[in-house]
């Protein structure tokens, strides 16, 4: 497929490229990555070009690859008024994201604790198929978590008022319709709240390395005061329930589209006119999936703070274990943006990408708001992490958005076949990292190897000003799914 | 008896795979067996619990979709997982399935956990009759 650069680290597919093309695909890449990724992301990304509505382009982000529907990294904007939503835009792991607490403990002092506090984590995180939480609910008090998300934790005593501030949304994305839930849905996802999953989802302990910080000004906005300091993240979303209500849509859109008028390149991109009832029933549906993402990740973090209370014998306050921020990966958000130079409600749909709002802009927090907002990059458990920040260009170049985590270049199963799980965990004991996983089959498929270069990823999006670079992380303890 | 592989080349953080059957009953079991054995060593789940489910679909693919959609739901549901399953389909319109499912609620104290599907997709989804037998490619999100 033809692709044209444009400027440095973007490329263009023009929209003659592709019949259906409504606008032109961009891919964000180094001439790196560009050749590392494969021809899934070339054909997904001029599909989703394809889809009524769309503005601008259809995007893709430094760290894309071949997903279903959308490429992973995908970000597409279209006008409310007159665009579809698709759940294939978002996944099924409906606000996947991420979250970072900072600490005031330092590596010298969470060493010799290390093995105790990864396992003490392991028990009280639960991960690995079919895992339940420690979260009693009745049905009427989890549609209460699908319509207020974090803030119902913080009134049930699972979390602090100020962990709302330091969350996309305030933990709360407004329109979740707990009536467009299924019970199927809600059978499948009641028991789960406070729960990792498996996959890609981890839970980690990580240290600030001695060149860690690239930006100690918007670092110390952040929290991150400097080399050693323990930071613990974590990557999830809204388990069972979110995975439902996807399929529960998916297959509703499926049948549905007709009636509207819409072909779609690919069956997986099904969809409906957002101002649609269908269209409307899925926005109220994902919202209260995407909610209870924030609710699942929030209980997460109470758990964390008793867990490293308990270690360490002090008080979690006096650990410091603050939320520095959360943000979606995966979700379609009803935001208003300038398009030809008149502002336009838009539906972002952003799967596998991350919002990276600049300075200034309303909906970042106040304690961040002149400096931008976090942004968390999570890479393998061997590479590390990065914190950056928004900037301003975002909003005009990506609606807003930016790359997510590495990305990864090699499926599972060729993963699995390089290594064994139990291989890898005994390799990175040795390198000073502990793991502690449900599935180790699970571990070989998170292996470094199997993912782009972060630092590449990182590099190109700071070369583009969609976000910068702010702290680097490093990996000391993992738990996995 | 049908048989299934697990692709390597397509859909790089899900699980692809390819299922044949001799009959359409033979590949709606085989595909269940498959889904098992992505989520757990199936050597180490005892067959104590039976299940019977009953599904209709206005097509044969959508039977499989929903067919597949039902295991993972039950994984967590009830976090029952089932490698013993015999499958009776009818492929007349309305498309219906009655099965017999064998398996156990997971005990992680011996169960060998593999990966957590979340979905069945309809990325490159297909079920096709192929040489006198049925063929299907499913992709799972992991």
């Amino acid at each position: 497929m033809k692709t044209v650069p444009i400027a440095d680290c973007v490329w263009e597919i023009p929209q003659s490229e592709k019949p259906g093309m409504r606008v032109p695909a961009r891919i964000y890449a180094s001439q790196a990555l560009l050749a590392q990724m494969d021809q899934g992301v070339f054909e997904q990304v001029t599909n989703v070009a394809c889809l009524p509505g769309i503005v601008r382009a259809a995007l893709c982000m430094p760290d894309g690859h071949w997903g279903y529907g959308f490429p992973i990294g995908g970000v597409a904007a279209f006008r409310a008024d007159t665009g579809v939503i698709s759940p294939g835009g978002i996944g099924f792991d409906i606000n996947c994201g991420m979250r970072v607490l900072r600490t005031r403990l330092t590596e010298a002092e969470v060493r010799p604790k290390l093995r105790a506090l990864v396992d003490a984590l392991f028990a009280a995180v639960p991960s690995g198929v079919g895992a339940h939480g420690f979260v009693r609910l009745g049905e009427d008090e989890f549609r209460e978590v699908m319509r207020e998300g974090s803030g119902w934790c913080v009134r049930r005593g699972l979390g602090w008022p100020e962990d709302l501030a330091a969350t996309e949304g305030g933990g709360c994305l407004p329109g979740a319709d707990p009536e467009q839930v299924s019970a199927r849905a809600l059978a499948r996802g009641i028991g789960q709240l406070g729960t990792l999953g498996s996959g890609n989802h981890y839970l980690e302990i990580q240290v600030v390395p001695p060149d860690g910080i690239h930006d100690p000004a918007v670092a110390r906005a952040f929290g991150v005061t400097g080399p050693g300091q323990v930071l613990v993240m974590v990557h999830c979303g809204s388990r069972g329930f979110g995975h439902q209500v996807g399929t529960d849509y998916l297959r509703r859109f499926d049948q549905a589209m007709g009636a509207y008028g819409i072909t779609v390149p690919d069956r997986e991109l099904a969809c409906a006119p957002f101002r649609s009832p269908e269209g409307q029933a899925y926005f109220g549906a994902m919202t209260a999936a995407a909610n209870t993402a924030f609710a699942n990740r929030q209980v997460i973090t109470h758990r964390v703070r008793e867990v490293l209370g308990r270690v360490f014998g002090r008080d979690p306050r006096e650990l410091g274990l603050e939320v520095v921020y959360d943000v979606c990966h995966n979700t379609a958000k009803l935001e208003r943006h300038v398009v030809d130079g008149t502002p336009v409600d838009l539906v972002v749909h952003r799967k596998g990408a991350t919002r990276a709002f600049g300075p200034g802009a309303p909906d970042v927090p106040a304690a961040y708001r002149d400096v931008g907002q976090p942004v968390i990059i999570g890479g393998s458990m061997e590479t590390g992490s990065a914190l950056l920040v928004g900037t301003a260009h975002a909003m005009t170049e990506t609606f807003g958005s930016t790359a997510h985590g590495a990305g990864r270049t090699m499926s599972r199963a060729q993963a699995r076949k390089r290594v064994r799980g139990e291989r890898l965990i005994e390799d990175l004991r040795a390198r000073g990292i502990v793991v502690r996983a449900a599935s180790t089959s699970g571990v070989a498929e998170e292996a470094g190897f199997a993912y782009k270069d972060l630092a590449e990823v990182v590099e190109v999006i700071q070369r583009l000003d969609v976000s910068r670079k702010v702290v680097s992380l490093r990996p000391i303890g993992n738990i996995k799914g | 008896m049908g048989r299934y592989v697990f692709l390597d080349s397509i859909a790089v953080a899900d699980c692809a795979m390819e299922v044949e059957g001799e009959d359409l009953d033979d590949l709606f079991a085989t595909a269940a067996r498959a889904v098992a054995e992505l989520m757990v060593d199936p050597t180490t789940v005892r067959c104590s619990i039976e299940r019977d489910v009953q599904l209709a679909a206005p097509s044969l693919d959508l039977l499989l979709f929903d067919w597949l959609s039902e295991l993972i739901f039950l994984k967590d549901s009830e976090q029952l997982v089932f490698p013993d399953v015999e499958v009776r389909v009818s492929g007349e319109a309305p498309c219906r399935l009655a099965a017999r499912l064998r398996g156990e609620a997971l005990d992680r104290t011996r169960t060998t956990l593999r990966a957590d599907p979340k979905a069945v997709t309809f990325h490159l989804f297909a079920l096709e009759p192929r040489d006198g037998g049925w063929r299907a490619r499913v992709v799972i999100d992991i």
